[in-house]
């Protein structure tokens, strides 16, 4: 048996399902049964309309992730797995952030959304919602930054990516 | 009927006739309330339905058929209990991967969700255990899942799929035309092996002073017998078969060493720890194979020929796999191995493997004054020995896979990975019903036979001469084994002695019931139960103390053997 802690760390992947009700359910449940833990999951419609795409951000070592990538195509709607770690690809998540604001913080707060280049897109009494885009350490870091002010509510989408350049999911191997 | 003659039909007369397109000749199945449209045309259809008195046997039955011939299984039962009974037996061809579709009713597509009478999520439920299952709400829908259900039930890793058809999707109408192929781009099983890897494997092969093949239940279910014995006698290696993989190759044979791991032959387990190249054809290097993982076959290099890619390196790390059908891959390998092979390469170890045979041979002690276990399997062995045998879970299974010497496949029909008590019996019955002119029996222990005897019922009603042999020991023999061993014999809820008269009950149900009591009247009674051509159960009162050995206790190296010689006796 390989040592599980040995070179653990967070990988990314990008699955193609076949876009029928229930494709979710079988994915979540194949990663509790199996004990394999999800950071995060997204799913959304591709270019096909029959073809969902699913990322996922799973957290193991290299035996661990073989293992759940094999789990994945053992399932009969699971087209493609890619685990994007293993290349160069991009990756986005957009987060809503709503902030305690008054008319003391809100200058300063109104600076961490320009300098993390996001966006105000609604202003209550009292609270500001704030849209950020970006790789996931830049959203942990504004959060962070607005912390102090009073965070309402967060809503992240968790990560989607794609491979960088020319190469796309279905022909990479 | 071709896509040009469609024929206006209601879904569940499109039910009949996709599983004729599928060849389908049995059904084993129970009605109820959503099953009604289909019942009522199974009425007059000329597929076979054999009407079982719980739908658990429903599914162990179309397991044991699939098992025994080849074919996919087929059972049906309606929404609500009638599918949830269907479980376990599902859950059991899952653990073992036996090509099944199991049908079930469901409720009426619009009050699914409304906790609706004998609603049940039986897809939901049943996604763990199924290599895929399908929720059928339109009748003309119901072709393209058949014909779907089929193909993945019983290609690659074979397995069971649920097909889970609403009561208005059996009554509306449609033009039924069945497809002529199946087009899934995302489930495409890997058939041949990867030439590479042959060449390398062969070059393993050829090298080792002391190989070893494992041989697992794959190699039945791809017909690979024929292969694995080229193989065996071409590389002069000694074969071990799990308890999916008994009759994978002849028990008879010189190279033959038995079953592997906790009940296993002591020399097959010496020769899997003493290796230096352990060939695994099929097999999924379960934990009763392997015990203490870190210590298996430590010193040998390991070649994984599976067609499923998700068990290499699953449990053990291995230096070469080779991923297809075992049938395809042997086939592939053979050619390769005997253009480099050298003659007496293994003549030193196959002289060591048996030294090992002579000096731990499987053995048990018989002063004649009780009916031991093992002589009732070796009886069953001389009396018929090319029989099916199913049997239940416990000590009797192990006897009966340690004594009775299968020499071809899909004789050995017994639930490995789930261990399921109550699968013997209506297992049994479906091998009897797929291969009618074979005798089939049922080795049973009186724990396990009590989960499904109601199928004598179904035995007799349906004229299937199934002959159950029942080891009664009056207790849960092997979990009394483990009491005895390793919980200071603390007997806790293990005696069922007396549990009920085995012969009235076979006789109260129309089958016949023999007692045997005497070691002297055993050979004559299984002949009777043969000649009577009658659903039989025979009641035989073995020696209640006796226990399996050897065996490997929990944790410990596969090597490190406990037998009667060590521990004292009884
Ligand atoms: C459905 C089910 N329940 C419980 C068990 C646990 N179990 C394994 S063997 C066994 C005893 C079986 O007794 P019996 O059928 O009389 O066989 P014996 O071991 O006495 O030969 C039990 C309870 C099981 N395997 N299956
Ligand atoms: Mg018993």
């Amino acid at each position: 048996m390989t040592d599980m802690q040995s070179n653990a760390q967070s990988h990314t992947l990008s699955i193609l399902v076949e876009n029928n009700s229930g494709v979710l359910t079988r994915v979540a449940a194949l990663f509790a049964r199996r004990g394999y833990n999800i950071d995060s999951l997204a799913v959304g419609m591709t270019e096909d309309p029959d073809v969902s795409r699913m990322t996922i951000v799973v957290f193991g070592d290299d035996a661990v992730i073989e293992q759940v990538i094999k789990q994945l195509y053992k399932l009969i709607e699971v087209i493609k797995v890619v685990d994007l770690s293993k290349e160069e690809y991009v990756d986005r998540e957009l987060a809503l952030i709503k902030v305690a604001a008054t008319s003391e913080t809100r200058a300063e707060i109104l600076q961490i959304v320009e300098i993390f280049r996001a966006k105000v897109i609604d202003v209550g009494s009292g609270t500001m919602v704030i849209e950020i885009t970006g790789g996931s350490e830049k959203i942990s870091a504004i959060e962070k930054l607005l912390r102090p002010f009073g965070i309402k509510e967060l809503a992240r989408t968790g990560k989607v990516g794609l491979l960088r350049g020319p190469k796309d999911t279905v022909k990479e191997k | 009927m071709t896509k040009n003659s469609a024929e206006q039909m209601n879904g569940a007369k499109a039910f009949i006739e996709s599983l004729k397109k599928e060849g389908v000749d049995t059904i084993f199945g129970y009605p109820g309330g959503v099953l009604l449209h289909i019942y009522d045309e199974i009425y007059d259809c000329d597929l076979r339905h054999i009407l079982v008195r719980h739908e658990q046997a429903a599914a162990h039955a179309a397991d044991g058929y699939a098992r025994a011939t080849g074919k996919t299984g087929v059972c049906l039962a309606t929404s609500g209990p009638g599918a949830t009974n269907l479980v376990t037996g599902i859950a059991t061809a899952h653990m073992d991967s036996v090509p099944m579709v199991a049908f079930t009713g469901q409720v009426t597509s619009t009050l699914i969700g409304n906790d609706a009478f004998q609603e049940a999520n039986i897809t939901g439920i049943t996604l763990p255990i199924t290599k895929h299952n399908y929720l059928v709400q339109k009748a003309e829908d119901i072709p393209k899942s058949i014909k779907e259900a089929f193909y993945v039930a019983s290609t690659g890793r074979p397995g069971p799929v649920l097909v889970d058809i609403t009561k208005d999707a059996t009554i509306s109408e449609f033009k039924f035309s069945y497809p002529e192929k199946v087009e899934m781009r995302s489930y495409k099983p890997t058939v041949k092996g990867n030439a590479k890897q042959i060449q390398n494997a062969a070059a393993m092969i050829v090298k080792a002073k002391k190989p070893v093949i494992y041989a697992g239940g794959g190699v039945i279910s791809s017909n690979a017998s024929s292969e694995l014995y080229k193989l065996a006698e071409l590389v002069n290696a000694p074969v071990t078969t799990t308890l999916m993989g008994m009759g994978a190759f002849p028990m008879d044979h010189p190279l033959f060493i038995g079953m592997p791991g906790m009940h296993g032959t002591k020399y097959a387990n010496f020769s899997i720890q003493d290796s230096d190249l352990l060939i695994a054809v099929g097999a999924r290097f379960d934990d009763r194979v392997t015990s203490k993982i870190s210590s298996f076959a430590a010193g040998a290099k390991i070649i994984h020929i599976d067609i499923d890619p998700a068990e290499i390196s699953k449990n053990v790390a291995v230096d070469l796999p080779i991923v297809g059908d075992a049938k395809f891959v042997l086939a592939d390998l053979i050619p390769a191995v005997s253009e480099k092979i050298v003659a007496g390469k293994t003549t030193d170890w196959i002289k060591r493997v048996d030294q090992w045979k002579k000096e731990y041979p499987l053995a048990y002690k018989d002063d004649g004054s009780t009916i031991k276990p093992q002589f009732v399997i070796e009886t069953l062995c001389e009396v018929a020995p090319d029989a099916i045998v199913a049997t239940e879970v416990g000590q009797h299974q192990m006897w009966a896979a340690q004594y009775f010497k299968f020499k071809q496949p899909r004789k050995f029909i017994s639930s490995g990975g789930l261990g399921t008590m109550g699968y013997g019996l209506p297992a049994a019955m479906g091998a009897k019903v797929g291969c009618p002119d074979q005798i089939v029996f049922d080795v049973a222990g009186d724990g396990s036979f009590q989960m499904n005897s109601q199928e004598l019922a179904t035995l007799v009603a349906n004229d299937i001469p199934v002959i159950s042999v029942i080891l009664n020991n009056g207790y849960l023999g092997m979990v009394r084994q483990w009491q005895e061993l390793f919980y200071d014999c603390h007997y806790s809820h293990t005696d069922i002695i007396d549990s009920v008269d085995f012969v009235k009950l076979a006789e109260a149900y129309g089958a016949l019931g023999i007692r045997v009591e005497k070691k002297s009247e055993l050979k004559e009674a299984v002949q009777t139960a043969i000649k009577s051509g009658r659903p039989s159960v025979i009641d035989v009162r073995i020696d209640r103390g006796e226990n399996v050995f050897p065996m490997v206790p929990a944790g410990a190296s596969i090597n490190e053997l406990i037998d009667e010689r060590k521990y004292g006796g009884i």
